[in-house]
């Protein structure tokens, strides 16, 4: 896995953290650069980092397997995978951008970027953050590994049971979506415990809630429905995992078990999972319009209780998933009227990014182009999520492509377009240096005709009832022409991805040299020079209102009009070596990446019954978190 | 929820005196907090789990042909007392009593113990009896619910046992008494969750 990435900052010499006295036997690792340091970095930037390489990675390999699905189906009789490849490809494309792209895309994010908007030096719990990384990966992997050891999982990003019980899904397939599922809820639920407690307690002075970037708000929103979302699909893989590996009944008919039951933990987790897909992603967009809009964004307060709103909604619209059940007249009403009713909060918002667009002094850079995009695009999405909520025309639709059309219209022109314009607009930030925007604007445009050219027509093929997840279809179906249209598409968006590494690679050569602050940004990541330094905040902020950063710089006059203050901030500046020396920052540790280990050995134990490798697993974790607990901090007598 | 002055030099690694953070709470506090809300949807599920499944299982032996309610009450008493000297163990610690604090601890554990120990050999009944987690439903839901739950005691066996070893070695004082109020906090759930698991599952016929 490509994880280890030498940042342009880079010194030659290598950087030590400050010493831990002590020492000894379990002395902390020291050294915050080079390769190596980056196993054991508890840095929240450069752990933002690894969370965003890693999962591009993941997205190559699950947009890879988008298009040899595309390219399976892009005529009819297609013979280019066979059916149970089709399923394991599938299932691999749903799970990868769901848990392994989206969800940690959105993680990389708010790792790097809650404590710079806050104003903390780190998030509450470094060590804890990087064994939710190492989780991720580990996990991730684990599910891959299954490619090479008898078959991916096939049975749908959803894994509804019975048909992956041990019955119907005999082999080792299901198991390695049950483990690595569990996994990535371990490094998902410590990922939400720590941002959580960062937001609500390390906010710099001044920093009430209500002043707060509504990137935070957002992610902040995220991560409570991750905290209270995930246990429940991890007790329906629990209940999974009984049933397969131990004989337990929980999904069998025959001894009473209802296949429901599944259906309604799935979803339970499922429904709430769109949001921490998206909210995210909203708030990236509210970050930038904004900023190319030069007006602050409208009704911010709003902005906020609709995400809290939605927040809570979410776990109300469930059964909307399952129309199609026959959960009688009753319950089919109520979720209707539910769903109705949770897009009124999601129009609020979009309502008020265009009412910050309106009357703006509009720059379309590459980020803007990606946020209006993601308005334009989620809106479709949003409106064909609104007649789902019928459900006489839910069930014409279900299980068809116009599900699909309307899923990848929110998730891709909503949660991707969102988080590709978030790269453009921090990159300057993380990597001290901007992406070309002329192969930017290439790389939006190619993005945006390729995901319209793949996901508009399948909107068609579901009206005209192709059903997802088969392998192939007849020909004279009236299919086959937007199938090939769609297929076409996917190699778009493929080429707009090529174009995307090339701007990372011709941008890195070319080194056009960022400042602190190059779009003339409201929120205290720009007010630190560019890229941060690893202490974050020379002067702790002190902040006194929404948009700190922009009041430093700009008033109203009388009329309204925006202002330059006269006097400026100070430019951004690095802390000299004595405030260095005394600004205390926990070291590095390799116990995150032990711990973390432990688990994916414990799941190939279990899945194989080998259940001395799983105990050994559990000693390795049980044995890293005692010696976690205890090793030496950066300062004596210090606990975490 | 105003800000604070100087506790974004050190992050959460404050070592000068408490913690000061923008709710009041240590960051480990509310971060206990958070996971024991994460732990109710993972028992709320289960115990969901085990109401649907409520007398439907197609074959014996059924929940009124085993239990044996007088000896899972005592065991039952047992672990809510384990509550009582739990909370003695804390006034100890903050009162800077850190023998007490030990004996305290100790017998938290124990009676935590001895609650687990209750549930083996009642699992072990039942076994004999000829429920096993593939005789029926019941006896999935059955063994997976509370089994999930005995596990949660163990691991709270040990978190005490740690706290006693580091009482030992001198690092449990009077200033760090919140180590043992936040074990506390999750002891406490462990317990509470112990009532509703025992009123769904033995209780309501």
């Amino acid at each position: 896995m490509t994880t280890v990435l030498e940042p342009d900052t880079d010194t030659t010499d290598a950087v030590e953290a400050p010493a831990a006295p002590g020492g000894g036997l379990m002395r902390r690792p020291r050294r915050i650069t080079g390769a190596l340091s980056w196993f054991t970095t508890i840095d929240h930037k450069r752990i933002g980092i690894l969370y965003g390489v890693t999962s591009f990675t993941f997205f190559l390999l699950g947009g890879i397997e988008a298009l040899l699905l595309r390219l399976q189906l892009a005529r009819p009789n297609g013979n280019v995978l066979s059916a149970e490849m089709y399923n394991q490809l599938f299932t691999m494309h749903g799970t990868t951008m769901v848990f392994l792209v989206v969800m940690p895309l959105s993680a990389a994010f708010a790792n790097y970027l809650i404590p710079l908007m806050i104003g903390a030096r780190d998030v509450a719990f470094p060590r804890l953050n990087a064994f939710s990384y190492w989780c991720f990966l580990l996990g991730g992997s684990f599910l891959y590994s299954s490619f090479f050891l008898g078959g991916a999982p096939d049975g749908g990003w959803f894994g509804y049971a019975p048909n992956t019980s041990i019955t119907f899904s005999p082999g080792h397939n299901i198991d390695f979506w049950v483990f690595g599922l569990q996994i990535l809820g371990v490094a998902s639920t410590t990922g939400a415990v720590n941002l959580i407690v960062t937001a609500l307690n390390m906010r710099a002075p001044g920093m009430t809630l209500l002043r707060m970037p509504i990137f935070v708000w957002m992610s902040l929103v995220a991560q409570f429905l991750t905290l209270f979302a995930l246990p429940v699909i991890t007790i329906a893989l629990f209940l999974l995992m009984f049933d397969r590996l131990f004989g337990a009944n929980f999904f069998n008919p025959g001894a009473g078990g209802d296949p429901v039951l599944w259906q309604h933990l799935f979803w339970i987790f499922g429904h709430p999972e769109v949001y921490i897909l998206i909210l995210p992603a909203m708030g990236i967009v509210s970050e930038i319009i904004p900023v190319f809009a030069r007006k602050p964004l409208f009704g911010y307060a709003v902005m906020v209780f609709s995400g809290v709103a939605i927040g809570f909604m979410g776990w109300g619209v469930w059964v909307h998933h399952m129309f199609s059940v026959g959960l009688g007249p009753y319950a089919v009403s109520a979720f209707s009227v539910s769903t109705m009713f949770i897009a009124v909060p999601t129009g609020v918002k979009i309502f008020n990014w265009l009412g910050t667009l309106w009357g703006g002094s509009l720059r379309f850079t590459t980020p803007m182009l990606f946020a209006v995009g993601f308005i334009a695009m989620f809106t479709i999405g949003g409106l064909s999520g609104v007649t789902h909520a019928i459900s006489p025309h839910d069930r014409q639709q279900t299980d068809t492509y116009y599900v699909v059309a309307h899923f990848h219209y929110v998730l891709f022109g909503g949660a991707l377009f969102g988080l590709m314009g978030g790269f453009y607009y921090w990159w300057p930030k993380v990597f001290g240096h901007m992406l070309s925007d002329r192969i930017g604007k290439v790389h939006f445009w190619l993005w945006f005709l390729g995901f319209n050219l793949t996901f508009g027509p399948m909107h068609i093929l579901g009206l005209q009832g192709m059903p997802r997840r088969i392998d192939t279809y007849a020909e004279k179906m009236g299919f086959d022409a937007w199938n090939m249209v769609a297929t076409v598409g996917a190699f778009v968006i493929a080429l707009s991805v090529l174009v995307f590494l090339v701007n990372v690679a011709v941008s890195r050569k070319n080194r056009t040299v960022a400042t602190a602050d190059p779009w003339d940004g409201r929120t205290l990541e720009w007010s630190i020079p560019s890229p941060s330094p690893y202490y974050n905040f020379a002067d702790v902020p002190q902040v006194h209102s929404l948009d700190e950063w922009w009041h430093r710089k700009y008033t109203e006059d009388d009329s309204g009009r925006l202002v330059r203050l006269p006097e400026q901030p100070p430019e951004p500046r690095l802390a000299t070596d004595e405030e260095v020396a005394r600004i205390h920052l926990p070291s590095p540790s390799y116990f995150p990446l032990i711990a973390a280990f432990g688990l994916p050995v414990m799941a190939y134990g279990m899945m194989y019954k080998a259940y001395a490798v799983a105990v050994i697993g559990a000693v390795i974790l049980i044995a890293a978190i005692y010696a976690w607990g205890f090793e030496p901090s950066a300062e004596p007598e210090e606990s975490s | 929820m105003t800000a604070t002055t100087t506790a974004h030099d050190d992050t959460a690694h404050d070592t000068h005196g408490a913690h000061v953070t923008n709710t009041g709470l240590s960051n480990e506090k509310v971060a206990m907090w958070a996971f024991l809300g994460s732990e109710c949807l993972l028992f709320g599920a289960l115990i969901s789990t085990y109401l649907l499944y409520r007398g439907r299982s197609v074959s014996g032996p059924l929940p009124k042909d085993i239990y044996d309610i007088p000896y899972t009450s005592v065991s039952s008493f047992v672990l809510l007392m384990s509550s009582v000297t739990m909370v003695l163990a804390l006034a100890a610690v903050q009162r800077g009593d850190e023998r007490r604090n030990r004996v305290w601890l100790t017998a938290t554990a124990l009676l935590g113990a001895s609650f687990v120990a209750g549930q083996v050999y009642e699992f072990t009944s039942f076994i004999r009896e000829g429920l096993t987690i593939k005789t029926n439903l019941f006896g999935s839901s059955f063994y997976v619910l509370t089994g999930f739950h005995g596990v949660h005691v163990t691991l709270g066996i040990v978190m005490l046992l740690s706290l006693v070893s580091m009482s030992l070695r001198g690092r449990l004082t009077k200033e760090r008494s919140e180590v043992v109020e936040i074990v506390g906090l999750y002891w406490h759930f462990v317990d509470v969750v112990w009532i509703v698991i025992f009123t769904v599952v033995y209780l309501i016929p």
